[in-house]
């Protein structure tokens, strides 16, 4: 097993826009519409990851809109094999990988190993195997690309869905304000599996979520990262608005940007003044039909959570004792 | 050369462990399900003693199983999984997929009965309703059989010209479980058999390559034409990986098999560890005068049609016994397939079916010498179900 650890979070704090790589590893023809947040967040975590990498994805919008038949858009060694799988399938290339560089077959780096899937195919679906390989210690980084509902199916709800919104299969009626569930915490689940990296990001902080991702991938042992993903398509907004909505996300607290390092949580993006969530879910189709009380309930819900949050990272000791174990075991 | 003659009691599910670790697997992933658990749990401590140089990836799931499965294939090493029945089933959704990506994995299955009502006990049931996964699928009769398949299957499927999953399918409890004498090999002749695995492509930085991408309508069919034109093509290389170790070993393997078949006018027709009580009861019959032979189906996929069709071309009356059910269905999964491969033919058997040993039901010879006796009647009878399940009480 590797031993768990996490980068030295200083080596990446300089940043400049001419700075960030130049090379497209998500290329470009690919067939997201139009305002998609989640193939941005996807290209500049592909430029995080850098070259030496094998990416599994699950099944979902990204896969579909990129890997066509005999088209892909993706430059890495990239392998899609089901919905429901791909941390499963992440933990097969990592067991072939430290084979192959015990056996001395492997030329070139150690290979990073990455899994990405939607909010479906890891808070539902997926939720299984990816739950399995955090708990191994699997040597990868996990990225959700949260765009908050199964957009690929046609926005059916899922676990991932904010209070409140609607969707095809949450939709408000006489007897319904559409999804009646808060989000499910996919951070919380992740951290408690006592993983050593663990992050919030948004295609709003291009550089927030580049250094994330380059800190994961560079942490021996599992890490996540949950990226909101804006979907114009989804969320019923204006397909120009797209990173205006991701920083409103983070404005608002509804999507805070931390980190949580070997147990420790790190505000990474703190915004000078909270501002009202009516400002964020203002501008989205799906929340329109929203009235006051439960726009209050929002309020107060999103506000109490991120004063939890703002007291775990003053808390004076770590969520969990993070588990080193020594090499060679 | 005829070398190794020594044999050595072992069970079952011990000598498939020792032939994946001869055949050197590099990723296992298996999760634990009865009967297939002495194979994955030898196979477990042989790696964590270092006698196999493999990792061993203990998954939440046999969907997790599969799916690691492919994800280390895809990267290029020698692969291993064991299971049966419900975990076979839950498998189901990523074997498709493990064939159509040509992944060479190769899988044991302890044939056990599907749930419900639960059981832990041995039928086809599993693998039958995996008959259309796209798998080479083998089915094996007695400890030695299960040992040579085990490190043949590996050969088979990651030969260039095939590059196909295999399933080696080996009754639960009833062979995984017993005690049995296996002529064993040492590590340097299966070395010299089984070279080291050449991967056809895998997920390299060096030479990225998509996998797994999806086809519109447009390139669906041709897909799966391919696949269909590879697995069909996949017999020739078996049958030179088969004669290849027959000339090894002296242990020679058909896709058909045939017991006391010339002259029979009643043959019977079995897969799995049932054929060799089959063999008790027929050499039985045959000293009573009655010309009943018997016929083994090795090969389930790709389905040796030509075969079939030789070993079954003097018989009037063949008795498939299914070891499985199709329910609401007009035969068993064996006699449809029996069936289907004789029916083009002018001159056809009576082709009858009985599903036998169903959940680890015992079959005794004497139950092959009544099934003859049942089908004769039923012939002289005329018109009738064609097939029945036997041995129900009540």
């Amino acid at each position: 097993m590797e031993k768990f650890g996490f980068a030295e979070s200083t080596k990446f704090d300089t940043y400049a826009s001419r700075m960030m790589p130049r090379e497209e590893f998500f290329t470009s023809g690919h067939r997201s519409c139009q305002g998609c947040g989640e193939a941005l967040a996807v290209r500049w975590a592909c430029k995080a990851i850098g070259k030496d990498a094998i990416i599994a994805h699950a099944t979902g919008c990204m896969e579909i809109v990129s890997s066509a038949m005999p088209q892909t858009a993706w430059m890495h060694p990239w392998i899609h094999v089901a919905f429901e799988n791909t941390s499963a399938v992440a933990s097969g290339i990592e067991a072939a990988l430290k084979v192959l560089e015990r056996k001395g077959r492997l030329k070139g780096p150690m290979p990073k190993v990455v899994a990405m899937g939607g909010d479906g195919g890891t808070s539902d679906i997926g939720l299984q195997s990816l739950s399995g390989a955090l708990e191994r210690g699997t040597n990868f980084t996990y990225i959700c690309w949260d765009n908050e509902a199964y957009m690929n199916t046609g926005i059916q709800r899922s676990s991932s869905t904010p209070f409140g919104a609607m969707t095809t299969t949450s939709p408000p009626g006489k007897l319904s304000f559409g999804q009646h569930t808060w989000k499910k915490d996919m951070v919380a689940i992740a951290v408690a599996h006592g993983i050593p990296y663990v992050a919030t990001a948004s295609p709003g902080y291009l550089f927030d979520l580049y250094f994330k991702v380059k800190k994961a991938v560079e942490t021996p042992g599992p890490a996540y990262i949950h990226v909101l993903s804006v979907c114009p398509t989804g969320w019923r907004s204006a397909t120009d608005l797209t990173v205006r909505l991701a920083r409103l996300a983070t404005e608002t607290a509804v999507f805070p940007l931390f980190e949580v390092v070997d147990g420790r949580y790190r505000l990474t993006v703190q915004p000078p003044k909270i501002r009202p969530v009516r400002d964020y879910l203002k501008p989205q189709g799906r929340f329109r039909h929203l009235r006051d009380p439960e726009v209050e309930f929002i309020q107060k819900q999103t506000t109490d959570r991120y004063q939890l949050l703002l007291e775990k990272c003053q808390a004076s000791c770590a969520e969990f004792v993070p588990v080193h174990v020594p090499e060679g075991i | 050369m005829m070398a190794h003659k020594k044999r050595l009691g072992m069970e079952v599910s011990i000598a498939v462990s020792h032939a994946v670790q001869l055949a050197r697997a590099e990723a296992i992933a298996a999760y634990p399900i009865t009967p297939q658990t002495h194979i994955v749990e030898h196979l477990s401590s042989l790696v964590a003693n270092g006698e196999l140089d493999a990792e061993f990836v203990t998954v939440e799931s046999e969907h997790s199983a599969m799916s690691a499965s492919i994800g280390a294939a895809a990267t290029g090493v020698r692969t291993y999984t064991a299971t049966s029945s419900q975990g076979l089933a839950l498998m189901n959704e990523i074997l498709f997929i493990a064939s159509a990506m040509r992944l060479p994995i190769v899988m044991t299955v302890a044939n056990r009965a599907l749930s419900g009502p639960l059981s832990i006990w041995n039928d086809h049931g599993d693998i039958m309703a995996a008959r259309d996964i796209g798998w080479i699928q083998i089915f094996v009769e007695n400890g030695q059989e299960a040992f040579d398949h085990s490190i043949m299957a590996f050969k088979i499927a990651e030969d260039h010209r095939v590059l196909m999953p295999t399933a080696v399918n080996l009754d639960g409890f009833i062979l995984s479980h017993v005690v049995e004498a296996h002529e064993l090999m040492d590590q340097e002749t299966v070395d010299g058999f089984l070279p080291p695995l050449v991967p056809y492509h895998k997920l390299d930085p060096a030479k990225p390559v998509t996998m797994g991408a999806f086809a519109m309508p447009e390139l669906y069919t041709e897909c799966k034409m391919g696949h269909q034109v590879a697995l069909t093509n996949s017999y020739g290389p078996i049958l030179e990986v088969w004669r290849e170790w027959g000339e090894l070993t002296g242990r020679h393997y058909k896709p058909v098999e045939t017991h006391r078949t010339e002259g029979a006018k009643v043959v019977l027709l079995i897969m799995g560890s049932l054929a060799e009580v089959a063999e008790t009861a027929v050499d039985t019959m045959r000293d009573q005068g009655i010309p009943v032979g018997l016929v083994k189906l090795r090969l389930w996929r790709p389905f040796p049609f030509a075969d079939l069709r030789q070993a079954l071309a003097g018989a009037e009356l063949v008795i498939v016994c299914d070891r499985a059910l199709s329910l609401g269905g007009a035969a068993g999964p064996v006699q449809a397939e029996v069936r289907s491969a004789m029916y083009p033919l002018a001159k056809k058997p009576h082709i009858l079916g009985y599903a036998v040993g169903l959940g680890g039901r015992d079959v005794q010879p004497e139950v092959f010498e009544e099934l003859v006796q049942l089908a004769q009647a039923e012939v002289k009878k005329g018109p009738s179900e064609e097939f029945h399940i036997y041995g129900v009480r009540g």
